[in-house]
């Protein structure tokens, strides 16, 4: 008798502990969120939220093309994501179950939906450009006081990097985003998918690439904190978030992000559902949550990107709306320019080029 | 009975651990790459009979590996970090391993911990460590810096030197205790008596300890070298992006590429190449259980 209660004793207890343990497992870039708002979602909806990230567009697609990654919600950028929705990686969102969809800018939309059509399967997340990031007394200090610190002439120019070099330059380790940029800089269309064209980028990335100390995509936020850098090629609220670092701890490094003079590469993180998320319901109610104005607000104030959530500007502090590197003036903004993902051959001919610019082989 | 079922206890791991998956990568790598998930066709079903899922099965990606310079550049400069590593963490491991054995018996038991007391704390945490320790802002520029003996940092991290110390340090231990094992079993009265015989020290050494020890120093060269050849963690930490290593190309053609069959022939070609060496790796090991028997 007491044998068959404990048993159903500890039955009960474990499918209640089953029942009340509803998850939900979110994916996103490292570096990206108020931790504070992740156990605010907890309180409220009292769903256990697990929350993992990485720093490249690639680890993600791995996984989300692989299947059965076990997220609920992902956060790919524009061009990987239009990729993923056509191997078939993701499920179209619930409108009824996102109220506060209402508050979302439809600017971003508008630009969004080059990638995800009628957004139907994605929200804006955050928004950026991919540009420069400097410790100012540093570049001064080799270059002199008329340093080109907006410009790609900064990185490109190998008489600059070899002067650089002294006191370290990182770059993005992104080819999607990097080559681009060289296009940019030659006066050729950044979004060009023409293997003639991107073989152009060479000679110039080998110009400068005895002068790179690493190709690395998240480093770059204390190496240039730290002041072991002076200048990085990052992204945007990145670069800020290495400013306000070393601000607090002191250490005398000013570090300032530009977009390039030449024009800057605009990109979009996008939330989105895997198709085999084991929690769809709970990953509807975290995007609605990340959609709510205040809770939007609260993570650009503390990762400095824009977001794609209008009603969230009244709530966003003084340094982020107002800072022209993170929501940019009418100039900026139409200076940015976007691209779209590369079909298999040209991913190809651009990983082989870039691994010959890193390795030199 | 008995006698089978302990036999094929050990075959069932290797069939499942080992051939499985490799039959697996084995035929992604004789597919071709597509926009799906899985990112390749054909995928595994059997659908359409054995004999079409066959047929669109090629060797295309092997040919592919020899048209393009980067992957035996790739394989070669990974055989020289493997092997200069192994060399130096036997250079850096076998004194430490003479000093355990000959160290006093009530202090051995310490030393071996302290040998294995790195392995509490994750590989990944302590290859991070080291970037605090090399890095131009770090420790050990801080502290030669701060004696006076260089004026300007050392540039150490991301470059292959960083890699060189990651390998060595980590795979240190799997170095020092085969030869510890075989040092400490050694018997001291050979050494006595090379003595006796007019050696002098280090000719007794060199010519009875170093012989007498050479299974262990077999046995740790591949316990480092095998693991080493494919490293990818270390090189992807301290290295630079001038370390070019098959584990990085790997994941290259896995990640950035998203080209899975040419990612899978480039393991198998690695596993290949391994297969020499933990081939000559079981053999030794045979034979020095033979002797002992």
């Amino acid at each position: 008798m007491t044998l068959r209660t404990m048993t159903l004793t500890a039955i009960v207890a474990l499918s209640s502990a089953a029942a009340g343990a509803e998850e939900v497992r979110v994916y996103n870039w490292s570096d990206y969120i108020d931790e504070e708002l992740l156990s605010k979602f907890e309180e409220e909806t009292g769903i256990k939220l697990i929350y993992d990230v990485f720093d490249s567009n690639e680890v993600l697609e791995t996984k989300m093309l692989a299947g059965g990654s076990g997220y609920d919600v992902v956060v790919p950028t524009g061009t990987f994501l239009q990729r993923q929705i056509q191997a078939g990686a993701f499920q179209k969102l619930d409108p009824a179950m996102l109220p506060n969809a209402k508050n979302l800018w439809d600017v971003i939309e508008s630009r969004t939906a080059q990638y995800d059509p009628d957004n139907a399967y994605s929200i804006n997340y955050m928004w950026g450009s991919t540009g420069l990031g400097v410790n100012v007394g540093k570049v001064r200090e080799v270059l002199g006081e008329d340093a080109p610190l907006n410009s790609m002439d900064l990185i490109f120019k190998p008489e600059n990097m070899e002067k650089l070099a002294a006191c370290g330059v990182h770059f993005l380790d992104a080819p999607t985003e990097l080559i681009p940029a060289v296009l940019q800089y030659i006066g050729e269309d950044p979004d060009s998918h023409d293997k003639d064209v991107i073989a152009k980028t060479e000679p110039i990335l080998m110009g400068v690439r005895p002068y790179i100390q690493k190709f690395h995509s998240s480093e770059y936020i204390n190496a240039l904190a730290n002041g072991d850098i002076c200048v990085a090629v990052g992204w945007s609220g990145d670069v800020l978030q290495a400013r306000d670092r070393a601000a607090e701890a002191e250490n005398g490094v000013e570090i300032e992000y530009h977009a390039f003079a030449e024009g800057s590469l605009m990109w979009f993180d996008q939330m989105a559902i895997p198709v085999d998320a084991p929690n769809p319901a709970a990953a509807h109610k975290f995007l609605d949550f990340i959609m709510d104005a205040q809770n939007m607000a609260a993570a650009s104030n503390y990762v400095y990107y824009a977001n794609g959530n209008e009603a969230s500007q009244q709530f966003l502090e003084e340094d982020v709306i107002g800072d022209t590197a993170i929501y940019p003036d009418e100039e900026t903004m139409s200076n940015l320019y976007t691209t779209t993902p590369y079909p298999a051959k040209t991913q190809r001919v651009v990983t082989r080029l870039w691994t010959k610019i890193k390795s030199g082989t | 009975m008995r006698r089978a079922v302990l036999i094929a206890v050990p075959y069932l791991w290797l069939l499942a651990l080992f051939l499985v998956p490799f039959v697996i990568v084995f035929k992604i790598s004789l597919s071709d790459v597509a926009l799906a998930r899985p990112p390749y066709l054909p995928q595994f079903s059997w659908d359409e009979g054995i004999l079409a899922f066959l047929s669109e099965l090629d060797f295309e990606n092997y040919i592919f590996l020899t048209e393009d310079d980067l992957y035996w550049k790739a394989y070669l400069s990974s055989l020289k970090i493997a092997v200069f590593s192994t060399v130096l963490t036997l250079l850096v491991g076998y004194p430490i391993a003479y000093g355990m054995a000959r160290a006093p018996s009530e202090w051995r038991p310490t030393l071996m911990m302290l040998v294995i007391l790195p392995f509490w704390t994750s590989f990944l945490i302590r290859v991070y460590a080291w970037m605090g320790i090399l890095s131009n802002e770090g420790f050990l520029n801080q502290f030669l810096l701060g004696i006076g003996l260089i004026s300007e940092p050392l540039i150490i991290l991301n470059t292959n030197t960083a890699v060189y110390i990651g390998i060595v340090y980590t795979y240190l231990p799997f170095m020092i205790l085969p030869i510890y094992a075989a040092l400490d079993r050694l018997d001291g009265s050979l050494i006595e008596a090379a003595e006796d015989l007019g050696c002098s020290r280090l000719s007794a050494f060199w010519l009875v300890t170093i012989p007498l020890s050479k299974n262990g120093i077999i046995a740790g060269s591949f316990l480092v070298f095998i693991p080493a050849l494919g490293e990818f963690v270390i090189p992807s930490l301290l290295g630079g992006s001038g370390t070019l290593m098959i584990g990085k190309v790997l994941w290259e053609e896995f990640f950035s590429n998203r080209d899975w069959p040419v990612a899978s022939a480039v393991a198998v070609v690695l596993l290949l190449i391994l297969v020499i060496p933990i081939v000559l790796f079981q053999r030794n090991q045979e034979k020095q259980q033979e002797a002992e028997q």
